[in-house]
């Protein structure tokens, strides 16, 4: 018996790229990730543009293909390898898997009533047998989102970026997924409100047994909503454990750089030890051994020939060869 | 300290097919040389409109209110912004005393034109420089904004450097008409946070070595902490509380700084609750009366909020507060 909802072994998605028949080359926008995602967990997947955050999360949805390796979905209902889903399963399985979109104002038509916004997924996927229905089901997600009757009936430019993305959750959560993958859900949204959309999610997990995988590229708001991180780069996991147990200690190398980096709201913190030379290489351009170490202020020679594997210690899983003596040179 | 740019009681709205919008009100500050100032305020506060009106560069649709007054201060004298006219008056201000740095630098640069042409273009427009000499002038300054092998990024397209290397050489243009007033328009929020801490410190550096005065738009606190000496914060259009960085962010006074810096969410303490501001930003077609921030502010203190705009009060010296929580203490 396991407990996990979604279980991935040696994930990877690559793209060929340029077309024809030599196109030979590759990009491997999420190379061998394995994880673990519990049930009920709010999931977390940090990293730069590029490191292949919205890729890992597309692939659990399987709106990606799968190039190798496995994702196993378990809801205690039914279970599904993603890697092989055939039609009627995988019809089934866009049921209980939904994505959340970052920008609130691209993901909404304008032609389309609130109401009908939210109707949408149900008469695509038929899973209700009549208008009455649609309309019951719309008006209860719409309260827990709370969005009124009188918004139903209004089109989304009438309505402000926190209101559209409460639109947008209540879109994605009609369906009565398990599984709600948000990808930067709250990017485009202004502090003051933020902070108020990211109480609804958490809300919302709670009351309906939800899993989410957030992904995000700001730490700050990681670190208060989720009860587990995972760090990518460059298409790679490189560290994963639970939120705090890597806020308070972080073992990789780019994840302190990550930290060191956000700018701190004392204006007399001068933290300028850790930052980071250089930029995330190009995923099609990748550099042998340890993908970080192009930037990595403590590479030596093994983290250029032989590329680190991620190791458990403490339930706080890292990939880097030197961990442990820089833990101790240079204590976080 | 000498003022290099003061604006008063700058009101602006413009005119669109749903009616009149106000997008700034009565907003008067002045920046000293060599000051960096924050502009900080979420989307719709209108701090981007106020940057662009130092430049006059807001679209036709624009009306000024008879009021406004910008002054620039020019080493010839000084200079009234609005009543600029004709393109030639207009140099002075956009791209001459001062520069402007975008959000987006792949959309502020031309694609089918080499960054160097890009950057020799505008020294020739704007100084008496000779192609030779422009083109050496960029090369240095590509090269003192970090950009490795500067001689061969020179000849290169938009569309062939990184994201940080953009916003890089989008600052080096900036920089090398020498201007006296530098906008940075959240030159940090679309680069990643690693990159963000370089372009920081770059700036930080070109601050310290160039001494311009700077204001730094943007939505984010932590940036203007680590950036800016004095704040200004903006909801709805108006000015709503202004002071050195320091007293703002550790003693902030008005309402919605107070809430803004409640709504981050800190990484110090991982268990504090969220606490949003409460309500929406209203629509800019349905201000609200008296108090702009009156509609989502927990410490309404009586009808006057509703009915009366706050004038601002002077806390001490350098910082200012429009709220009516604070009369008494003015008066």
């Amino acid at each position: 018996m396991s407990d996990s909802l979604i279980r991935a072994s040696g994930l990877s998605v690559h793209f060929p790229i340029g077309s024809g028949l030599f196109a030979k080359q590759l990009l491997k926008a999420v190379d061998n990730v394995s994880l673990e995602i519990e049930k009920g967990s709010f999931f977390g997947l940090v990293g730069e543009s590029g490191s292949g955050k919205t890729t890992l999360g597309r692939a659990l949805l399987n709106a990606v293909p799968i190039s190798a390796g496995t994702a196993h979905y378990d809801d205690g209902e039914v279970a599904y390898d993603l890697q092989e889903l055939d039609g009627a399963e995988l019809k089934d399985y866009r049921t209980r898997a939904q994505l959340i979109f970052q920008d609130p104002y691209a993901a909404l038509s304008p032609r389309m009533t609130v109401r009908d916004i939210i109707a949408e997924p149900l008469e695509v996927m038929g899973l209700t047998k009549g208008r009455a229905e649609t309309d019951e089901r719309v008006r209860e997600i719409a309260a827990r989102c709370r969005l009124n009757l009188e918004h139903l009936r209004r089109f989304p430019h009438a309505f402000s970026g926190g209101q559209r993305q409460r639109i947008s959750i209540a879109r994605a959560l009609v369906s009565g997924p398990k599984f709600v993958v948000a990808d930067e859900s709250v990017a485009a949204l202004d502090v003051s409100i933020q902070a108020d959309v990211l109480n609804l999610l958490k809300q919302l997990q709670d009351e309906l047994g939800l899993t989410f995988m957030f992904i995000s590229h700001d730490l700050s708001v990681v670190a208060h909503t989720c009860d587990h991180v995972a760090v990518m780069y460059l298409g790679r996991l490189i560290e994963t454990a639970p939120t705090r147990k890597l806020f308070e200690a972080p073992r990789h190398p780019y994840t302190k750089a990550l930290f060191s980096a956000i700018p701190s709201l004392d204006p007399d913190d001068d933290k300028t030890a850790q930052k980071l030379a250089g930029e995330i290489p190009s995923p099609t351009d990748q550099p042998p051994g340890c993908k970080f170490q192009t930037r990595c202020p403590h590479a030596i020679d093994i983290c250029k020939a032989q590329e680190p594997v991620l190791a458990t210690e403490d339930g706080h899983d890292v990939a880097c060869h030197r961990w442990k003596e820089l833990m101790e040179l240079v204590p976080a | 300290m000498t003022p290099l740019i003061e604006v008063d009681n700058l009101t602006l709205q413009f005119r669109t097919d749903e009616g009149l919008i106000t997008a700034v009100e009565d907003v008067s500050f002045t920046l000293m040389k060599g000051e960096v100032m924050g502009l900080v305020g979420e989307s719709g506060s209108g701090k981007s409109v106020t940057a662009k009106a130092l430049m006059h560069l807001n679209a036709r649709n624009a009306i000024y209110s008879p009021e406004s007054r910008i002054t620039l201060h020019t080493d010839t004298g000084p200079v009234d912004v609005l009543s600029l006219r004709t393109p030639r008056e207009l140099n002075v201000v956009r791209g001459g005393a001062i520069s402007m740095i975008f959000q987006e630098p792949m959309a502020s640069f031309a694609p089918a034109i080499s960054i160097g042409k890009q950057m020799v273009e505008q020294l020739l427009l704007h100084s008496d420089m000779s192609k030779a000499t422009a083109k050496s002038v960029s090369i240095e300054m590509l090269d003192r904004v970090g950009i490795s092998d500067a001689a061969r990024r020179f000849d290169q397209y938009a569309f062939e450097l990184s994201g940080g290397m953009r916003q890089r050489a989008m600052i080096a243009m900036a920089l090398s008409t020498n201007p006296t007033l530098l906008i940075a328009d959240e030159p940090t929020t679309a680069l990643d946070v690693t990159i963000q801490a370089q372009v920081i410190d770059l700036m930080k550096d070109l601050v310290s070595e160039f001494g311009m005065g700077i204001i730094f738009i943007t939505h984010d606190l932590g940036v203007v902490a680590q950036t800016a000496d004095r704040v200004n914060v903006m909801y709805l259009g108006r000015l709503v509380e202004e002071g050195p960085v320091r007293e703002v962010i550790r003693n902030p006074r008005h309402p919605y700084t107070q809430g803004l810096i409640a709504a981050l969410p800190k990484l110090e303490d991982l268990d504090a609750p969220l606490t949003p501001v409460p309500g929406d930003i209203p629509s800019p077609l349905e201000r609200p009366s008296g108090c702009v921030f009156n509609t989502r502010c927990s410490q309404v203190v009586g009808e006057e909020c509703r009915a009366l705009v706050p004038a601002s009060c002077r806390l001490d010296e350098m910082h200012s507060v429009a709220c009516h929580i604070y009369r008494e203490a003015a008066e």
